[in-house]
């Protein structure tokens, strides 16, 4: 239960980081606020012979509006993020699914980069990142990319970072004005990784039709799961009960997901459709429309 | 070989310095090196939470953290808590006046977490009492009294 021995480094540069990734190569794991890495250590289930610590690194914490994108520096603290004014403002999905990320002594210390990068089939944040449609920005000492949700979560623990490469930015569109979002999971106890977890973001026209649908889960797979069918299926119409219901149907009777000790695949697959659906009609009412 | 580091840490106060090698988990730096016993390490893997300490007024798991990386940092645990040898702080003596403990492991990570929430919210509502809590395990008490102690120890705090 202790960490095996490794050799430590704290770059006070970004670049003087990615130097070291490419230069230690795949032995090396950047840490950023270790809720994740440092258990496995402990656990011995992953050895580094290099750790990259990116706590050193100055302004690599932020949240700022940049016109019309959201930049939110790698090593933001989840309490950081929670706390955003900008992002309970314009952002409230974020704000509250932050909320539901660990407990608050790891959300002082965890990073919205290191949770990204660590890309835990249960978490939160690719739900979330994915149903605000954000992007993924990626350095390495010889350049950077830019990636989608779903080109950057690959499976389970895997992402389409290369070893020398590191998420320093997370970057979110504009939403549209007058858009309303909710999340919301289950899980066995509170601050446990989530059993399934769906957030939402929809808006709903004068005559309360859906003019824009947002569906995305956590925990039903080996990554998070943006349900498009059910997306188009909502736009365009009258938001009512058996719509709502139609889309959680549409969304969630395809899914397959695991099995595992704290619940089968299919009291998840159920469950998802349920927690769909409680999201769905918690958002729309915030548009006034009440079904 | 193994190379060690030198660290200086401000623990309640107080200035450390010492030398650690790299895989020093803070909580074992702070029991083993500093040698304060009050900050109890559990589970080890960031659940329990009885290891929580304060980091620059902060609460964290010192199991998920190297002493490395306090270099420099302001920690504060339950050692730091009573004004004087024979006088508790609020948040201790409302747990012993109603209970909130039994054999104590659990203790010292809860009072720090309680005394981070006290610190923002003065007057914290139940619910963000119990939410607070929820990463702190406690397998005696069932949590009740511990509930009313931080209550009691906020309204106390308060007068």
């Amino acid at each position: 239960m202790k960490p095996p021995p490794f050799e430590y480094y704290a770059p006070s540069t970004l670049d003087e980081a990615l130097r070291l990734l490419r230069d230690l190569g795949p032995d090396a794991r950047p840490l950023a606020g270790g809720q994740s890495l440092v258990p496995m250590m402990n656990f011995r289930l992953v050895r580094p012979r290099y750790v990259i610590d990116l706590n050193r690194i100055p302004n690599f914490g932020y949240v700022r509006l940049n016109s019309d994108v959201l930049q939110i520096g790698a090593m933001t603290r989840h309490r950081e993020v929670e706390h955003s004014e900008v992002i309970k403002n314009q952002w409230p999905l974020l704000a509250e699914v932050m909320k539901h990320v660990a407990h608050v002594q790891i959300r002082s210390r965890g990073t919205i980069g290191g949770s990204l990068s660590h890309a835990d089939p249960s978490a939160e944040l690719p739900a979330a990142i994915a149903a605000l449609e954000g992007t993924l920005i990626l350095r390495s000492h010889s350049g950077t990319r830019r990636l989608r949700p779903h080109e950057y979560f690959m499976g389970a623990l895997t992402t389409a970072a290369e070893p020398d490469e590191l998420l320093v930015e997370i970057q979110l569109p504009t939403l549209p004005a007058g858009t309303s979002a909710a999340f919301d999971e289950l899980s066995r106890r509170r601050g446990d990784f989530a059993i399934v977890g769906v957030a939402t973001v929809v808006k709903c026209n004068a005559v309360a039709e859906i003019t824009f649908a947002r569906l995305t889960f956590t925990g039903v797979g080996e990554k998070y799961f943006r349900a498009h069918d059910a997306e188009e299926y909502l736009v365009g119409r009258k938001a009512t009960s058996s719509v709502i219901a139609e889309a959680a149907r549409m969304a969630t009777s395809t899914l397959d997901p695991p099995s595992d000790i704290h619940a089968s695949s299919n009291y998840r697959r159920q469950t998802a459709e349920v927690v769909a659906e409680r999201v769905m009609a918690r958002a729309i009412g915030q548009q006034g429309v009440m079904v | 070989m193994t190379i060690r580091h030198a660290i200086t840490v401000e623990i309640n106060g107080r200035t450390f310095q010492s030398e650690v090698e790299g895989r020093r988990l803070l909580c074992d730096y702070i029991r083993e090196d500093v040698g304060l016993y009050g900050t109890h390490v559990g589970c080890e893997h960031g659940v329990c939470g009885a290891c929580t300490i304060l980091w620059d007024d902060q609460p964290v798991r010192s199991c998920l953290a190297f002493a490395i990386q306090a270099d420099g940092a302001k920690l504060f645990t339950v050692e730091g808590l009573a004004p004087a040898a024979n006088e508790l702080h609020p948040l201790q003596q409302a747990f012993t006046d109603v209970h909130a403990l039994q054999c104590g492991f659990c203790t010292p990570g809860i009072l720090m977490t309680l005394l981070a929430l006290l610190k923002h919210n003065k007057n914290p509502t139940s619910d963000a009492i119990r939410e607070s809590l929820s990463g702190n395990l406690c397998r005696c008490t069932g949590y009740h009294n511990i509930l009313t102690a931080a209550q009691l120890a906020a309204e106390r705090m308060a007068d």
